[in-house]
């Protein structure tokens, strides 16, 4: 008996894309199991963010070569909505405010529109406070964040905590962590850290784009890759990143050139 | 702005208009013109004393030596004065109606469309509502609760026949006869409105309310409102308005003159969703209005509260005049302007007393092709010691064919006021879009989300029913807008 694998969460083959013409991502391939958590490193402007949006579906990229599925299903053919809906999440890199829009509104309408795809009904008011109070707890953020304006004037670390808040509510199949742990203090690093690996399961899987090794301490990765000049030059278990903190990345890509 | 964006700015921009329907009720309309016999015959026609036809008169006769400002950043082709029809009243029983019962029904079939279940909504939300259709006042609730408050709201035809001496005291002693082009022109034809008293000492038992509509074909509408908080006394009052689809121009220049003596307070609040021309800005209503609010007294206070979603052309600048020493000014505004709509819209703060303080916070919404201005005018004379006004302003775009433009006018003349001014402008973000569209919204949920954000400041002004209502306006007014 052969075993068939089971269809990857992502995988992007010779994935070329572009930006305002500009080309920057240049044949990447990466393959992203259930169960599995990749961290991808890699230099300054190297692609690890337009991976992140073009996955997500964000406006203004074209993919002009490759593929691109999600559960084997192309996702150029879906609306960034339905790609959210459909259970990925991205954790911004900087994430966004939206002044006079309540936290806790925009959070209930967010778990409203995935309920809704389900087949589900909405959430019951009282039981939906229930579960922020207990995230927020988990998340040590005070209840006051929730009738803040989404993001409005919270501080750096404040904001990425309240990304993974978000995540925590709507328990994405598919997490992309655009630096999460950027900004955040040692303690806030800890916080931050458990309420990912809450969601490590084995029909789950977490990308986490970051600049230290310090998080893999936290969220320990099944793979690590370097994502530089558009691609993934050289993949590995999680001592890989051990060595770039080292070593840099210059001899990655001259091990790649050679 | 990438091009899904860009179709749903424009799928939101084409909402139609949804209450465009006309209601076939016989008028009783006086054939175009405008003339001394024409001023005289509506005046004839409802009655009026003899000092009222003689300042009515003395309007008209400023009037014709006036021309019409060309200030305002609005463009529209000239309005020929001769060709609209100065009165027009729907026919009723010989002796008018008593009761609801007897209104016309498909009068009160109107205003089911328009969601105004008059009776309904007067009788669960306890407002008094003194409904206008075109131009005659035909029914007006709660009427005995209020006079057992002392407080008289009715029509302003029937003010003038049953309180002469209020109105010979206090009509146009805000916005006088003279105050400009349209005010004039209201002066000499106006045809009817609401006429509010609060005695000493009152607080108006419930919120008035009155429903502004425009019906009869190329009929220019020239309401009249005048409200008067006595000594400590407290009103709010509530002005929304909605009118049938037509291709014609219509031209509506009302005045609304407030007056608030010592320690009084009025609040008055404004939803606005006359037919704002269709998507190639053919038709829609010409809304040329002068709201001005005295505050006559110690320690008054004006507060104006408006959202604007109609009209083709809106030329609007609520004002208070801060006469009294420690008064209060405060102007809210919501401005929405989508497909061809113009609106030039602010407000006037003139700091004329000690310690008198101003607050404006107007939120403009451009969307299509259209153009949002704010025009506002802080003032503080020589006399306003200790004077204070905040003013922010900001504006929100909706795609790339709009403008919003912001003309702050600050003129001090006492050293000791304080003038503070923030400005922002933003498109709607692309981003902050996509951000909610990861979150699983949709499109147009997250417009109307970051819309209502950004207006939040202005709508918990709104009484509560009242903002529930605005919210939903703002909705449908940029159905689609963006994403
Ligand atoms: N709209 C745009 N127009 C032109 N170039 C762009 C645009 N957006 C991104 N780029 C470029 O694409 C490249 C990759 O950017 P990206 O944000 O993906 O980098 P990154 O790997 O996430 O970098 P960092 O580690 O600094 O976050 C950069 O050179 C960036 O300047
Ligand atoms: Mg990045």
């Amino acid at each position: 008996m052969t075993n068939t694998p089971p269809t990857p969460l992502l995988e992007a083959r010779d994935l070329h894309v572009e930006v305002n013409g500009k080309p920057i991502l240049k044949g990447l391939s990466l393959t992203v199991n259930a169960g599995e958590v990749h961290a991808i490193m890699g230099p300054n402007g190297s692609g690890k963010s337009t991976l992140s949006h073009v996955v997500a579906g964000k406006p203004g990229y074209t993919v002009t070569g490759g593929s691109l599925l999600y559960r084997g299903q192309d996702l150029q053919a879906l609306a960034p909505e339905e790609r959210a809906r459909a259970g990925i999440f991205l954790a911004f890199q900087y994430p966004l405010e939206i002044p006079g829009v309540n936290n806790v509104y925009l959070l209930k309408a967010a778990l409203n529109a995935k309920r809704k795809h389900l087949g589900q009904p909405e959430v019951d008011a009282f039981e939906f406070l229930q579960l922020v109070k207990a995230k927020m707890q988990r998340m040590q953020m005070d209840e006051a964040f929730l009738s803040r304006g989404v993001n409005e004037g919270f501080s750096g670390g404040e904001k990425k905590r309240n990304e993974v808040l978000q995540m925590q509510i709507l328990e994405p199949t598919l997490a992309l962590l655009d630096e999460t742990d950027s900004g955040l203090d040692i303690d806030a690093l800890k916080v931050v850290s458990a309420g990912v690996n809450d969601l490590r399961s084995p029909d789950r899987a977490i990308v986490m784009v970051t600049h230290y090794q310090r998080l893999l301490d936290y969220i320990v990765p099944d793979f690590v890759h370097v994502l530089a000049d558009g691609r993934i030059l050289l993949s590995g278990g999680k001592e890989l990143a051990l060595e770039l903190e080292a070593r840099g990345y210059d001899w990655v890509r001259a091990q790649d050139a050679a | 702005m990438s091009t899904p964006e860009l179709n749903a700015i424009e799928q939101a921009v084409a909402s139609k208009y949804r209450h465009g329907f006309v209601t076939d009720i016989e008028s009783d309309t006086v054939p175009p013109g405008l003339d001394e016999d024409v001023v005289r015959l509506i005046s004839r026609k409802k009655d009026e004393p003899q000092f009222l036809l003689d300042w009515r008169l003395k309007a008209f006769r400023h009037w014709q030596t006036m021309t019409e400002p060309n200030w305002a950043f609005v463009k529209y082709p000239p309005i020929d004065f001769q060709s609209i029809s100065y009165f027009s009243a729907p026919k009723q029983n010989k002796d008018g109606p008593k009761s609801l019962a007897e209104v016309d029904p498909k009068l009160l079939e109107t205003y089911d469309k328009l969601g105004i279940p008059l009776h309904e909504r007067a009788r669960l939300a306890g407002v008094a509502v003194d409904a206008v259709f075109d131009s005659v006042s035909v029914a007006t609730t709660f009427k005995d609760r209020l006079s057992k408050a002392g407080v008289i709201f009715c029509p302003f035809s029937e003010a003038v026949k049953e309180h002469p001496e209020l109105l010979e005291r206090w009509l146009g002693t805000v916005v006088p006869p003279g105050d400009n082009f349209y005010a004039a022109l209201n002066s000499a034809v106006f045809s009817d409105g609401s006429f509010v008293y609060i005695p000493k000492g009152v607080r108006c038992p419930m919120e008035l309310s009155t429903y502004f509509r425009i019906n009869a074909a190329n009929t220019g509408q020239f309401e009249r409102t005048l409200i008067i908080a006595d000594e400590g006394s407290h009103v709010s009052y509530l002005e929304g308005c909605t009118a049938p689809k037509r291709d014609e121009n219509q031209l509506h220049a009302a005045v609304v003159e407030l007056v608030a003596m010592d320690n009084a307070e009025i609040k008055y609040s404004t939803v606005q969703n006359w037919y704002p021309g269709d998507e190639n800005g053919v038709g829609g209503i010409y809304n040329f209005v002068t709201k001005r609010g005295d505050c006559r007294g110690k320690r008054s206070k004006i507060s104006w509260t408006q959202v604007e979603t109609g009209s083709a052309i809106t030329w609007k600048y609520p004002s208070c005049v801060l006469t009294g020493d420690d008064s209060v000014g405060e102007f809210y505004s919501v401005a929405v302007a989508n497909h061809h709509q113009q609106a030039d819209t602010g407000t006037k703060m003139i700091h004329v007393g000690r310690n008198t303080r101003s607050t404006i916070v107007s939120k403009g919404i451009s969307a299509g092709k259209a153009h949002n201005t704010y025009r506002g005018l802080v003032k503080v004379l020589p006399s306003a010691e200790g004077a204070r006004n905040y003013t922010q302003c900001d504006s929100l775009l909706m795609g790339p064919g709009c403008g919003a433009h912001t003309f702050p006018y600050v003129e001090v003349r006492n050293p000791s006021a304080t003038v503070e001014h923030e400005a922002t402008t933003s498109r709607i973000g692309e981003d902050q879009l996509f951000y909610c569209l990861q979150r699983g919204l949709s499109a147009e949920d997250a417009v109307n989300m970051i819309v209502n954000g950004f207006c939040k400041a202005v709508f918990k002004e709104l009484p509560m029913e009242f903002a529930v209502e605005a919210q939903n306006l703002l909705a449908v007014s940029l159905e689609g807008a963006v994403g």
